[in-house]
This record gives structure tokens, C-alpha cells and sequence, in this order.
């Protein structure tokens, strides 16, 4: 194996774990669309919170586990985290989205922009805007990779990179569990095909929809302590270019299916590797809202978004 | 209307004519400084040396037989009040000098006015290229931006590091500048830039660009951007196994560099105006004084304040007046003059030319390296 494929294949583990948090924000928002058809743009914010909650909660669930970083730890911070983001996702539904349920979709749209603006704002009062660095919630490093595989030895996988993306692999099975095997699920797929109809089959609706928040609120919080678990320094911005690289991903994997979320996430994250690493960093942006723009234009139901006749 | 103009100018020269005239026994030396407000910290440190300063060449018995007189003012870090108070110092203070001030932006703002009054203005470290473009009356006694890149391609010429890879922050000219003189310099002195990579201000993911530097093995990586991508940076090469040297400016001096980088930036290296720990006699002999006086320990903008005021007395006495024209032409003269910050010499332009100081980064803290002459 050359030294042109591995550093290749080096960019592809990189994007990989860039694109797992992408794919980790992009089920929230595939989640909320597919039940409620609304994107709820307050869905980047919250991964902020989620690491956030890392931030002033970490180094004190720490300690209950021994001195320093520790796996168990790191695993308590991040349910810690979600349990709190999964509650705010729930307050944010029921204060802000749930009284303008009736109302014609646009305004519960404008509505989200304003409750992320509210946060982001919001946490720059509160928290302050100026970058804060995040505990250590593991010691991170290198995985050494036996000599005896040859030229892929070289290749450099950190423990992050391969706990990012296995925690976002476990996650997404866990979702599609639920909602295929549970009654929850069921309910959700139910209110998703047709929600006049699932209310009078005695689905309680208002359940429903905290429960979808909150699950995608859930792994928005996740994504944000895995994301400062690779990149510690946080700020009460960090939400809006993820969150919006993550819609991208949503829209390209077709938006309102669980697997296009993720596989969207991380062909984002590969492409955004690739783009930095052969052509040019200034083209990221441009390249990765192109796809959007091209995705609408030529497969608007994503890559695995089922088509749906419009009903009548 | 153009006409009568001249009737208040030559009013006025006749007055300040008059004014230096009558002024016999003192030297009057305005400064505008930012002692509250944002800057405050900055501006603080800077009129600290500059009193400092002044406090000396006068119990040493002044120049030309005068003692100076410091008339400072402050510009409460705010837009606008330069250009006031500067206009008041001229006017009615009649002071044949402005020193000041820390921040480029201030320093633009009265620059203007102190070229149509043809009276001269040292700025201790407005680093801005833009500042002494004004006109021939605007000097100042720090390096330009850009001349921290031909710094560090020097050093790391010295050190032997012949394969450097640079990493700039395409939105900041800061960046930009140093990165372009930096290569330059580096390939002009035999070395080779063998990966020239970008990011943006707020990136937090860098493994994509390091990964492509990885690749070209360089021997050191230049990445002249601010402390908040610069830990990130630092953090995520190790990360990736890269363990060769990273290079700076004086944007790494930040709070949060160390904070967030831990020990990933041991044994790298970035540009400074000024160490304390610079065991030359000069340096040394102003730290203690300086901490005698203040109870702190001096950082850049002190030296560089203490300087400013050193040139200016110096200047006078070659000169051998006070007289705006000629003084302007002494100040450019500025040959190899001995400050803190270095040996000082103004190049055409009228910016300094000096040497930087190179700091090291040590078991989690900051140590000086070297002096690097231009």
C-alpha cells in the first residue's frame, strides 16, 4: 500500500469521526421531521447545552468514579448529559412548539429560529462567549496498530475516533429498535403516517411528541460531549455550523429516515476530510451547501428517503 | 473661502512659536494612552514605562540642558476620544511630541492629526503596516506585523529545520501577513515549505489539514494564528503522532493556550516583543527598577512604552531641538539605539527594525529562548 492510499484512507478514519457527530445531531432533526414535519432549527443549540452540561457537571460526576479520567466516567458524563439535554428538548417542545401545534407549519419554523437564537444568545450571557476548555473525561490516544498489518500500521485511529463512532453506530441501532419493535415506536410511525388518525385510534399524542423530542434531544447531548471529548474548547456557538452541516446531512441521506441520517452524517464528515485535505479548506463550506442545494435539486428525497405521493 | 485659512495657521505657528520659545526650561511631551476601558491593561503597562522613562533621562539631567514634562491624557479605550484629546494636547498644551498608543486602531485615528500639525508621533506598539503610512511624522519603536514571519523563518533556519509546513488562518491579515513573509524568508534562506494548509478562525477540527501535512514529513509547522485554534491545533497533531516543533507569533499569548493545549505544546516555539527573563543587563536592570516602582513585573507593552520615550530623548539630543521638522528627522535617523526591546534602528518607512524575541514552551509555561536579529 502506497503512502497516496494511506494518507487517503487516513482522511477517510478522520472524516469518519467528524461525520459520526454530524450523523448523531442529524437523527434529532430526521426524528422531529418525521413525525411533526417541521425542522426544528433549536436542535444545534442543544448539542451546545449537551456539552456544556459536560462542562460545569463533568469534573464532579468524575470524581464519584476515582481520581482523573475514566471510562466509567466518561459513560456516566454522557448519560448524564443526555438525560439533562433529553429534559430541555422536552421543555422546549412543550413552552415554545406545542401551543403553535395548530398553526400553519411557517410559524412553528420562525418560531425554532428564534428559540436558537435565544440560546445561542442566551449562552453567551450566561456562560460567557469566550471559549472554554473542556475537562478531560478519557486520556486520549493513539491505538497502536500491530507492525505486522503492514503499511496500515502508519494509519493513526484515536480512542475517540473509534468511541464516536461506535457510540453513534450503538445509538442508531437503539433508535431504529425503538422505533420499529416498541409501542412507543409504533405510536411514532403511527402519528408520523397520519396524525388525525392516530389520535382517534386512542394514541396520546402530546406523549408522543415529548418522547421524540426528547430521544433526539437525547443524542444531540451525546454528540456534544463526544465532540468536546475530541475538540475541548466549547462555546455557546458551537451549535450553529454543526447543526446546520447536520441538516445538510439529514436532507442528503433523506430526511426522516433514521439510516440516511447517519449514512448523510458521515458521507458529509468523509467529504469535508477529503475537500480540506486534497483541495482546499476555503471550499468546506461552499462544497458541503452544494450538496444541499444539488440533493434538493436532482433527489430532493435524499439517498434513502422513500418517494411519497403527495395525499390528497 | 480658501483664502482666509491661512490667517488662523499662521496665528497659530506664530503662538506655539512663540510658546516653545518661552517653555525654556522643560520639554513638552504629550501621550494618549487607554488607562480605563477595554484596553486598559495594555495602556496601563505602556504609560508605565513611558513615566518610568521620562522619571530617569530627568534626574539624569534631561537633554539639551531641559527636563521633560509628560502631559498625559486618557482615551478611555474609545473610538473618537484620540482624536480629541490628541487635538487638545497640540493645541493647547503645545507639547512638540505625542507618544502613544498600544492599539493600531487609536494610533490611526490621531496619526492624521498630528502629521497636519507637523508635530511627531512615536507609537510604542500599534503593529498595524497601515499606521505609519500616514506621513512622514509617524514612527514607531515596535516591529511590524509581518516581520514575525521573517522572524521565525530565521529561526527556524538556525535551528536546522529545512522542511517547514505552514498553517494559516485565511480569515485574519494578522495570519496571513506573518505566513507570507515567513515563506518568503524561508525559502530565500534555503529551506523548503513543503505544505502550505489553511483554516478559518473558530475551526475546531483540524486532522484533515494535519493528516496532508503529515504526509509531507516536514521538520517544524508554522501556524502564526491566535491561542484558541492554535491549543486545538497543538492537541489534535499530537493526536495524530505528529511530534515535530510548531511555530508562532504573538497571538499564541493568550489565557487559555496552555489551558486547553496541556503539555501538547512542549518543546515549541513563537515570536514576543519583550521577556522579562532576557538575561541581558539592560533588561535586567529595567525589571528591578520597574518592579521596585510598581510592585509587577514588566510585559511588553511596558518595555516597549520605556522605549518609545528612550528614542524620543535621543532623538532631541541630535537633533539639538525641539523644532517638529527636524526632530522628525532625528527619529528617522534612529540608528542601533540600545532599548529593552532590543537594538532599535527605523528603516525607511519609519518602522522598527529590531530584534524579536523567540520564547519557548517548557513543561506546561513559557521560557525565553534567544533574541533573533532582523
Amino acid at each position: 500500500m502506497g503512502d497516496k492510499l494511506l494518507e487517503l484512507l487516513q482522511q477517510v478514519v478522520n472524516g469518519l469521526s467528524q461525520g459520526s457527530i454530524y450523523a448523531l445531531i442529524a437523527l434529532g432533526y430526521t426524528m422531529v421531521f418525521g413525525v411533526l414535519r417541521f425542522i426544528n432549527f433549536a436542535h444545534g443549540d442543544v448539542y451546545m447545552l449537551g456539552a456544556f452540561v459536560g462542562f460545569y457537571l463533568g469534573p464532579k460526576t468524575l470524581k464519584l468514579f476515582g481520581d482523573g479520567p475514566s471510562y466509567p466516567g466518561a459513560a456516566a458524563v454522557l448519560l448524564l448529559s443526555m438525560a439533562l439535554c433529553a429534559i430541555i428538548g422536552i421543555v422546549i417542545e412543550k413552552i415554545c412548539y406545542r401551543p403553535l401545534r395548530e398553526r400553519p407549519k411557517l410559524t412553528v419554523l420562525i418560531t425554532a429560529i428564534g428559540v436558537s437564537l435565544f440560546l445561542e444568545n442566551g449562552g453567551q450571557f450566561v456562560f460567557g462567549a469566550d471559549p472554554k476548555s473542556f475537562p478531560d473525561v478519557i486520556t486520549d490516544r493513539a491505538l497502536e496498530i500491530p507492525a505486522s498489518w503492514g503499511k496500515i500500521s502508519g494509519l493513526t485511529i484515536t480512542i475517540s475516533q473509534v468511541l464516536v463512532f461506535g457510540v453513534t453506530l450503538v445509538l442508531m441501532f437503539v433508535l431504529s429498535h425503538i422505533v420499529r419493535k416498541t409501542k412507543l415506536g409504533m405510536a411514532m410511525r403511527a402519528l408520523s403516517f397520519n396524525p388525525v388518525a392516530a389520535q382517534l385510534m386512542g394514541i396520546n399524542v402530546d406523549v408522543v411528541i415529548s418522547f421524540t423530542f426528547g430521544l433526539g434531544s437525547a443524542l444531540a447531548g451525546a454528540a456534544g460531549i463526544l465532540t468536546s471529548i475530541q475538540q475541548p474548547s466549547i462555546d455557546p456557538l458551537m451549535g450553529i455550523n454543526a447543526g446546520l452541516k447536520a441538516f445538510v446531512a439529514a436532507v442528503l441521506g433523506g430526511i426522516g429516515n433514521l439510516q440516511g441520517a447517519v449514512l448523510g452524517g458521515l458521507l458529509i464528515g468523509v467529504l469535508e476530510a477529503i475537500v480540506v485535505g486534497y483541495v482546499d479548506p476555503t471550499y468546506r463550506d461552499p462544497i458541503v451547501f452544494g450538496v444541499l442545494i444539488l440533493i434538493l435539486l436532482v433527489k430532493p428525497t435524499g439517498l434513502l428517503g422513500a418517494s411519497e405521493r403527495e395525499k390528497v | 473661502m480658501h483664502k482666509f485659512t491661512f490667517v488662523p495657521v499662521v496665528l497659530v505657528s506664530a503662538i506655539s512659536l512663540a510658546g516653545s520659545a518661552l517653555g525654556a526650561d522643560e520639554i513638552k511631551v504629550g501621550e494618549f494612552a487607554a488607562l480605563t476601558g477595554g484596553s486598559a491593561s495594555f495602556g496601563q503597562s505602556s504609560h508605565r514605562g513611558t513615566e518610568m522613562a521620562f522619571d530617569e533621562i530627568n534626574a539624569a539631567g534631561g537633554v539639551l540642558g531641559k527636563k521633560f514634562k509628560l502631559i498625559t491624557e486618557d482615551d478611555q479605550s474609545a473610538a473618537g476620544q484620540p482624536a480629541t484629546i490628541v487635538r487638545k494636547l497640540i493645541s493647547q498644551d503645545k507639547v512638540v511630541t505625542v507618544l502613544g498608543e498600544v492599539r493600531s486602531s487609536a494610533t490611526i485615528e490621531a496619526a492624521p492629526i498630528c502629521q497636519e500639525n507637523k508635530i511627531p508621533l512615536i507609537t510604542p506598539a500599534a503593529t498595524n503596516p497601515k499606521v505609519t503610512e500616514v506621513g512622514d511624522y509617524i514612527s514607531r519603536v515596535c516591529f511590524i506585523d509581518p516581520f514575525q514571519g521573517t522572524v521565525m523563518a530565521k529561526f527556524a533556519l538556525s535551528k536546522g529545520w529545512k522542511k517547514v509546513a505552514v498553517l494559516t488562518d485565511v480569515k485574519q491579515d494578522y495570519s496571513v501577513g506573518l505566513a507570507e513573509f515567513f515563506v518568503k524568508a524561508f525559502t530565500a534562506g534555503g529551506g523548503q515549505v513543503v505544505k502550505e494548509q489553511k483554516y478559518s478562525t473558530g475551526d475546531k477540527d483540524f486532522k484533515a489539514q494535519l493528516t496532508s501535512i503529515k504526509v509531507t514529513k516536514p521538520d517544524a509547522i508554522f501556524i502564526p494564528g491566535y491561542y484558541g485554534e492554535v491549543a486545538l491545533v497543538a492537541r489534535q497533531a499530537r493526536l495524530l503522532g505528529i511530534k515535530v516543533p510548531l511555530l508562532g507569533g504573538d497571538g499564541w499569548v493568550g489565557d487559555s493556550l496552555l489551558k486547553v493545549a496541556g503539555n501538547a505544546l512542549d518543546g515549541c516555539f513563537f515570536s514576543n516583543h519583550f521577556s522579562e527573563e532576557d538575561q541581558s543587563p539592560l533588561v535586567q536592570g529595567f525589571v528591578k527598577k520597574y518592579e521596585a516602582k510598581y510592585h509587577e513585573k514588566p510585559d511588553a507593552m511596558a518595555a516597549l512604552g520605556y522605549d518609545s520615550a528612550g528614542i524620543l530623548a535621543d532623538a532631541i539630543k541630535r537633533a539639538g531641538t525641539t523644532d517638529g521638522d527636524k526632530l522628525k528627522g532625528a527619529i528617522a535617523a534612529t540608528k542601533g539605539f540600545q532599548g529593552v526591546t532590543g537594538s532599535i534602528t527605523l528603516d525607511p518607512q519609519r518602522n522598527a527594525s529590531k530584534s524579536a524575541v523567540i520564547m519557548a514552551i517548557v513543561n506546561g509555561g513559557f521560557k525565553f529562548e534567544q533574541n533573533v536579529a532582523p
